[in-house]
């Protein structure tokens, strides 16, 4: 009884509030395009782009800017260069995201050690903190998170059609390369919203197990991404209230709930075949 | 005289120093059914992917007279790729769905499905007896089973041209049979001109109206009982002409 009465505790202070807003439709947007990334072989597209937003965030520190502000366009520009080097440069995807990714991590090195003074604050970014999101950046947050659902719903027919088979989709006249870059840009900016609330090291964890746990149980399309996003505001939602009673890391603690979803969609995988 | 739905010119692709495609030409009618065969590595997919935009190329491609581009954005051509016969088995997808996916380029933002498109999709697969494969995981499916849901896909628009990549490749001898006299029966009873890659050089001589040997450029064409006559064909091959006029 003590743990609902500092949930309700909880929920009455509006950091708690704030949290809960910004995580969940954050976790919405980043299950909508986990189910696509994941499928098409890109998880990792999220990891990179972390990375590089390691060092857009140094960037904005420097320039005394809004950190979110300044990582959007730049973690954009940041997932063009990553598709771009992917299929004009001949770099394998993986490797083109390595190689974003390991020039973001230095970038955001040599900027943190060379300007100094802002050292903690850069490193607070490394796992978030969703507890301490600011009102402009819950409205930021659910605009982005809003814009990422609408617009992945309406090409919802060219992602599947191209997840399923990009050559068939090509070839049947989908504009295979725009829609490609809309989901990279959406998941750009996705990536950034996902570092004030997990953290760098944990972003891309919210993009894929929420999908992952929904592919073990699910044989349709539309259902693996409802449930994906019922598993990821599920954990948002555990995670939040979990931190709070137990007092841990709260981005860490949405991730482990993940885990726990995952476990056990793994299990009921397993028990339905 | 026969309308030229496809025509070839100086067709050369290259990968790095490798040329994979050697000035290749030649023209396909309207009512075809031209099978390529040629031995590992002498360009057939190659020939597919280019003259399906997939893959850059030097020479000229022309459909009807125009741009594959153009070609495309009317709907006419359908396609059935080979690596496909390995869907992913956890592809959350039912077989349904796939096959209904193949109208997605007719619709107009924003994309939306009707049940009339699901009773297209419906007639396409009873014609092709897999309805009762319908609400299943198209992962799950067998291998011939898989390729005729992507067959389905692949004429859910009725295209005036199906180009398929070694479609049989991964099938047992009986669902190769089926699927070749499926593919015969387009050809011959709805007039479908057919662009058919295959390993199987004998096999495809008992389908298809025409016959391309190719290996990097063109080595012949025309139809498999002239090849089967020909003596330039006999000094090119040896004994081993024999062999696919006979394999059959």
């Amino acid at each position: 009884m003590e743990v609902f009465s500092q949930i309700r505790e909880a929920l009455s202070f509006a950091f708690v509030q704030r949290a809960l807003i910004a995580g969940c439709f954050m976790a919405l947007g980043c299950s909508f395009l986990g189910v696509f990334l994941v499928l098409r072989r890109f998880s990792l597209i999220g990891d990179g782009l972390a990375h590089v937003s390691f060092a857009t965030v140094a960037i904005a520190l420097l320039l005394h800017a809004q950190p979110m502000i300044v990582s959007i366009p730049l973690v954009a520009i940041a997932s063009l260069i990553i598709l771009s080097l992917n299929e004009k440069a001949k770099v394998y995807g993986d490797a083109a995201i390595g190689l974003v990714s390991s020039f973001g991590i230095a970038l955001g090195v040599i900027i943190a050690s060379t300007a100094g003074g802002f050292n903690v604050d850069l490193f607070s970014y490394l796992f978030g903190n969703i507890l301490s999101v600011s009102g402009i950046e819950v409205w930021i947050t659910v605009g982005i998170s809003l814009i990422v659902v609408l617009i992945t719903v309406l090409f919802y027919h060219d992602l599947f059609a191209i997840t399923f088979d990009e050559d068939y989709a090509y070839v049947s006249g989908i504009k295979v390369k725009t829609v490609n870059k809309i989901l990279i840009v959406l998941t750009s900016l996705i990536v950034v919203l996902g570092i004030k609330i997990v953290g760098t090291m944990l972003v891309s964890s919210l993009i894929i197990l929420p999908a992952v746990s929904a592919l073990q149980i699910v044989k349709s399309f539309k259902a693996a991404i409802v449930l994906a996003g019922v598993f990821a505001v599920l954990s948002v939602i555990a995670g939040i209230f979990v931190s709070y009673v137990l007092n841990y890391p709260s981005g860490a603690t949405i991730v482990m709930v993940n885990f726990v979803f995952f476990a056990f969609s793994f299990a009921l995988g397993i028990i339905k075949k | 005289m026969p309308l030229k739905i496809i025509q070839i010119k100086d067709l050369s692709v290259k990968y790095g120093d490798i040329e994979a495609l050697s000035k290749v030409s030649f023209e396909i009618e309207a009512g075809d059914y031209v099978g390529i065969v040629g031995p590992n590595g002498s360009g057939k997919s190659t020939l597919i992917k280019s003259v399906l935009g997939l893959i850059p190329f030097e020479g000229e491609i022309l459909f009807q007279g125009e741009s594959l581009s153009d070609f495309m954005l009317q709907k006419k051509v359908g396609y059935l790729p080979q690596k496909m016969s390995f869907i992913d088995q956890r592809f959350p997808a039912t077989a349904k769905e796939i096959v209904v996916s193949g109208l997605y380029c007719r619709k107009k933002f924003p994309k939306r499905v009707t049940r009339d498109d699901y009773q297209t999709a419906g007639k396409i697969m009873e014609t092709l007896g897999i309805s009762g494969l319908a609400d299943r995981s198209v992962g799950k499916l067998s291998g011939g089973q898989q390729q005729r849901v992507l067959l389905a896909r692949a004429l859910i628009n009725a295209p005036q041209l199906l180009i398929l990549d070694e479609p049989t490749v991964a099938l047992d001898p009986q669902s190769r049979e089926t699927f070749s006299l499926t593919i015969q029966k387009l050809n011959r009873e709805n007039g479908v001109t057919i662009l058919l890659v295959s390993h199987d050089a004998g096999s495809i001589g008992k389908y298809a109206s025409k016959f391309l040997y190719l290996d990097r450029k063109v080595v012949f064409y025309g139809t498999f009982d002239k090849f089967c006559k020909s003596s330039e064909m006999t000094d090119y091959f040896g004994a081993e002409q024999h062999i696919i006029c006979h394999r059959h």
